[in-house]
This record gives structure tokens, sequence and C-alpha cells, in this order.
């Protein structure tokens, strides 16, 4: 079997705290305008790291260069211990196999229903028959806290908290070792966005996950974040657990965490 | 690597003892399936299971799935199986899976069949009629309005689409026409020459292009080219709320939006379809000089004598109908798109299909008129 090498190295026991992706020096720019300056930053096996910084500062910029879909102009970014560059077509399928993403719009592909969505990466990937599929479909639109109804449903027949659900449950159609969410909780509504948190904390716990989550939202940098990057002027400027950024006295960072709506979150706790 | 088997059967007594091994992951999740039906099928009904896990390495959620699928065929049969040896971290997966799979799946979505399209088809035809009889009416209304205080119509807006749905299109549509008007004289020396008659192609070429082909194309290429611009802007301010901030300002999108592009093309569609005839011409004329061996000179007096100013006015009256067609359907569908991409693109669709139908029909109905006022 082709990837049985790389399951192997997929105990999770064994390998807590391990870098699963580790990005070096890594320069992204478009035209004269650099966005990532040698950022360097990694992600530990079994974490849920929370990535934040200014809107337009490229938090989205180094989600899309780590998946593959912005070109970068020099370092490198190892996934799973292989350097992404080094990758035939054959790998790299695999190692996007390993992988699962929740896009900021969900990205659920509209002609087909949620079922359909879901079992597509099952689909192309898998050879199953289709009473397995639609049970792991059905499982999985569970897991992510919809109704079995939701299933036969076409994306524009769902709310935006729907939506977000369902792109999760595609998103971990093929059980992936880790899962990139960028802003899961921008436009739902607070307890919505609660919910979600708690929902991403507990298939992480379920499904031993490592989550990389680009967020905004500071309910979920305290709740469910196990370490936070923080980005300005295109470099990791911070990285720990929320009480590191507390007590960081990098003026960005202070006016982020102790602003006023931050107050407004400690208070509440 | 994979193991022969994902899962032994043993029987001891009346205990069945169900042992897997290996890998109980995604890409073994086929053979597992097949392992899991085999095993409950042969063993139906056992006074005693037991489901030993200690030799699975890995476990996803397709693991999961199938181990909780064997326990509930075991269920069923009225024996709770004993699940051992399962790695502590796989303890929650499972639990999570025994709470899944209960509400029953709701029946796939309808298809419809073809007597129930038909029927959705003829409906939708008829409000479709509906639908464009209200904004013909919407726009002449406006149209009314701003004739009674002619300071709110949109000058720069107007002069502004004329450039891009007229000007524009200079290019393309002398180039289209020209090469019809070329294969039109040439299919027309082929055949006229058998019985020595080429010289009345001028007189196909001249009848056809001024009275039907100029004006024809000329719209088919604007419906495509500019009516369907028309339905993806108006359609994307529409996704984008635009139209909805105009109209709690206290404008009429149909005034501010829709009029402009509708007269522009009223304006526009005219000289076009004059400029394409004249390409048409041109390009016929030159064929029949290279391919027929008609002079210029020959060709000219010929199309005098075959042509006259009626010929022209039919196809030039009919220009600006066509524009009309054009303009309403496009800016009908772009205002009628919802809040989602493939509504767009279905609208865009939609507004192409249906301007070219009707200017084909149209097209129809004049040359009746024509016919019976002797022009």
């Amino acid at each position: 079997m082709a990837n049985g090498e790389t399951m192997e190295q997929g105990n999770e026991e064994a390998g807590v705290g391990e870098p699963l992706i580790s990005v070096r020096d890594l320069v992204v720019g478009f035209g004269d305008r650099v966005i990532l300056d040698h950022l360097s930053l990694d992600i530990l096996r079994g974490e849920i790291l929370g990535f934040v910084g200014t809107s337009g500062g490229g938090k989205s910029v180094l989600t899309r260069t780590i998946l593959g879909l912005v070109p970068k102009r020099s370092g490198t970014v190892e996934v799973f211990g292989q350097d992404l560059d080094t990758l035939n077509e054959a790998q790299r399928s695999a190692v996007e196999r390993r992988w699962g993403v929740l896009f900021q719009q969900g990205a659920l592909f509209s002609s087909l229903t949620v079922k359909q969505n879901i079992q597509f990466p099952l689909r192309e990937n898998l050879k199953l028959s289709q009473k397995l599929m639609d049970d792991i479909a059905y499982a999985k639109i569970e897991m992510v806290g919809l109704k079995c109804e939701a299933g036969e449903k076409l994306p524009s027949e769902l709310s935006g908290g729907m939506i977000k659900r369902a792109s999760l449950a595609r998103a971990l159609a093929l059980d992936p070792e880790i899962l990139f969410l960028d802003e899961p909780t921008s436009g739902l509504d607070p307890i919505g966005a609660g919910d979600f948190d708690e929902l991403i904390r507990t298939l992480q716990q379920t499904l031993g996950l490592t989550v990389f989550m680009v967020t905004h939202d500071l309910d979920s940098l305290h709740t469910v974040c196990d370490r936070i990057a923080a980005l300005a002027d295109g470099k990791v400027i911070a990285q720990g657990p929320i009480e590191t950024m507390m007590a960081s006295t990098h003026p960005w960072l202070r006016a982020y965490f102790h602003g006023a709506r931050a107050r407004a979150v400690r208070s509440e706790r | 690597m994979a193991s022969a088997s994902l899962l032994d059967i043993s029987r001891s007594g009346d205990e069945v003892t169900a042992v897997g091994h290996g890998f109980w992951t995604s890409e073994h999740a086929d053979v597992l399936e097949e392992a899991v039906a085999s095993a409950a099928r042969a063993h139906p009904r056992p006074s005693a299971a037991r489901i030993d896990l200690a030799d699975v390495e890995r476990m996803d959620t397709f693991g999961a799935l199938l181990l909780e699928r064997l326990r509930r065929a075991w269920t069923q049969d009225g024996v709770e199986p004993r699940v051992v040896g399962l790695k502590r971290r796989y303890g929650v997966l499972l639990q999570e899976m025994s709470r899944t799979g209960h509400d029953p799946q709701p029946p796939a979505r309808h298809r419809e069949a073809m007597v129930e399209r038909l029927g959705h088809n003829v409906v939708a035809i008829g409000r479709d009629s509906t639908a464009l009889l209200n904004f013909v009416g919407a726009t002449v209304a406006a149209s009314l309005r701003m004739a009674t205080r002619p300071r709110t119509f949109r000058f720069t807006s107007m002069v502004n689409q004329i450039d891009r749905v007229g000007l524009r299109a200079v290019p393309i549509i002398i180039l289209i026409t020209f090469l019809i008007g070329c294969i039109l004289a040439q299919q027309g020396i082929f055949h006229f020459r058998r019985f020595g008659a080429e010289i009345y192609v001028v007189d196909m070429v001249g009848v056809l292009v001024l009275r039907e082909l100029g004006v024809l194309i000329v719209s088919i290429m604007i419906a495509g080219r500019s009516g369907s611009a028309y339905t993806a802007e108006l359609g994307s301010m529409r996704m984008r709320e635009e139209v909805d901030a105009l109209r709690v300002m206290g404008f009429d999108p149909v005034e501010i939006l829709v009029i402009p592009r509708i007269y522009a093309l009223i304006i526009a569609l005219p000289l076009l379809t004059f400029i394409g005839s004249m390409s048409a011409l041109i390009g016929g004329g030159l064929l029949a000089w290279l391919y027929g061996g008609i002079a210029p000179g020959v060709f000219m007096d010929r199309l005098k004598d075959a042509i006259s100013i009626d010929h022209f006015l039919v196809g030039i009256i009919k220009a600006p109908f066509m524009a009309g067609v054009i303009g309403i359907v496009a800016c009908m569908e772009g205002l009628r798109v919802g809040g989602s991409a493939e509504s767009l693109g279905y609208h865009t669709t939609a507004s192409v299909v249906k301007a070219i139908f009707l200017v084909i029909v149209m097209d129809g109905v004049f040359a009746m008129f024509f016919a019976s006022i002797d022009m």
C-alpha cells in the first residue's frame, strides 16, 4: 500500500508535541508588496493553534501558502515531515488527503447536496459501497451537530451556521489529521460561535485532530486555543498560551488583548 | 502491507469471538465492510459474542463505524457483544459513533419526473411572460415619468453605455458581418454559376443583407455580447445589495440602471446595423470580384438596380425594436438574480437565450408586416 509508511507515523500517543507542520523563513508577496517576511511557525501535533493578526495582515495568506494555493517567494513548508516542494504529484495528493480545510465562506459545492458534498472526497479517493458512504456521511453530519435531514439539502437552503457545520463535515470526510479553519466563527451569533468552539474542541479530542485556526474571536482564543501565534509586520511576533499573550508588552498585542472588547470578554469569566 | 485479514471469527462452544487486526482505517474500509457483513451473516444469533480489538493498531471513523455496525448486528439478535482490548484513545470515538446513526436517513431528494418537469416549465413560461410584460410596463412608466422632468434623465450614464455597447462593439461586428457577406457571395456564385446567373448574386447579397441578415446578425451578436453583460452587471449589483441600497435611498433602480442601458442600446443598435450591413456588402463585393470575377464597378451598378431605399429601411426600422427587446430582457433577468452565484449564471444564460429567441420571433412578425404593406 502506497501510504503504509505515512500511516505508521500517525501514532498520536507517541508524538504529542512534535511539529506536524513547520514553516521556515517563508516569504510571500504580491507585486512589490511583501506580505509575509521570513516567517517561521510550528504547528504541533494534537494542539489547537489560534492565529491572530490585523485584517489584511496575511493570516489567510499564510494558510493558503501552506495549502499551496498561493506561490511563495522563498522558504520551506514541511508538512508531516515532508518538504512540499520536493514531493511528486502522488506524494502530494497523499499529503492533501491528510488535511481538511474549512474555508471562510464554507466553499460547499453549490450544485451538490450536503451529503454529496461530504461523499465527494470519499468517492474520489476510496472504493466504498454506497451504503457505507451514506452511513459515513450521516455519521459525520451528526458528529458536527446537524440533523440528518440536512443531508439532502442544497447549500443554498442552509443558514450560515449550518453551512459552517456542513463544510466542517466535508473537511472531516477523510478523517484528516490536521484541520485548517479560516475564521470559523465569523458571521455566527455569539451562541452559535460558542457552540462551534465547543464542537471543534470535542472533535479534536474525539478524532485526535491538530487544528490550525485563523480567528478574530477573542472568546475562541480564550476557550479553545491551546496556543496562540500572533502575526504582525509579516512575522510571528509572539506565540504561546493565552497568558503569554496577555503578558506581552508588544503594543499591538496589548491593544488586541487589553482593548475594550478584550476587557469585556475577560470580565465575563 | 495490508494484513491478510482485518477480522478473524472463531467459535468456541456458544461464544463467537471476532478478533480485529491491523489498520481499521478508511483505506481498508471496503475490505472491512465485507468482513463485518460476512461475520454477521455467518454467525447469526450467537448466545455470546466478544470483539477483541487489542491487535487493531489504528482506527478512524470508518473503522469505528463498521465496528459499531457489527456490534449493532449482534445486539439486534439479542446478544450484547463485549468489546475488549480497545485502545483507550479510541474510546471517545466509539462512543461518538454509537450515538450516531439512530435517526432515520432522509429519503433521497425527489427528482422531477418528465411530466412534472414539463408542467413546471409550462408554468414558468407563463410566469416569465407576465414578468416580461410587467417589466415593459415599468420601463414605459419610468420613461414617461422622465419625459415630464427631463432633467432626471441620466445622460452621462447613457453615453457611457453607448460607448460600451456601441463603439467598442464595432470591430467585432465589422469582422463578423464581413465574413458573413463573403460566405453568402461565395455560396451564391458557386450555385448560380451552374446556370450562368452569377450576376444575380449581387441582388441576393444586397437584398438579404439589407433586409434580414444585417440586423439579425448584429442583434444576435449584441444579445450575446452586451445583453449578457447587462444581466451580469445588474445581477451582481443585486447580489451585493446595491440595488436595495439605491431603493432605500429613495431612487428607482429602473430609472437609474435600466433606462440608460435600454436607450443606449436603442441608439447603438441601428448604427451598428448600418455599419454591419455595409461591411457585409463590402465583403460580398470583394468576394464577387476575387472569386466570381464581377468587377467592383459592375457590382455597384447592379446593386443600384437591385435594391431600393425600402430594402434599407426595412432593416433599419427593425433595429431599435430588436434593441428594446434585448435591453428589456437583459435588464429584467439581471434584476431577477437572487443571492447566489449560480442564480447569476442561470439568469445570464436565460437572458441571452430569451433575447435571441425573441429577436427571431420579432423578425418573423416584421416579415409578415412588411409583406402586407408591400415594402
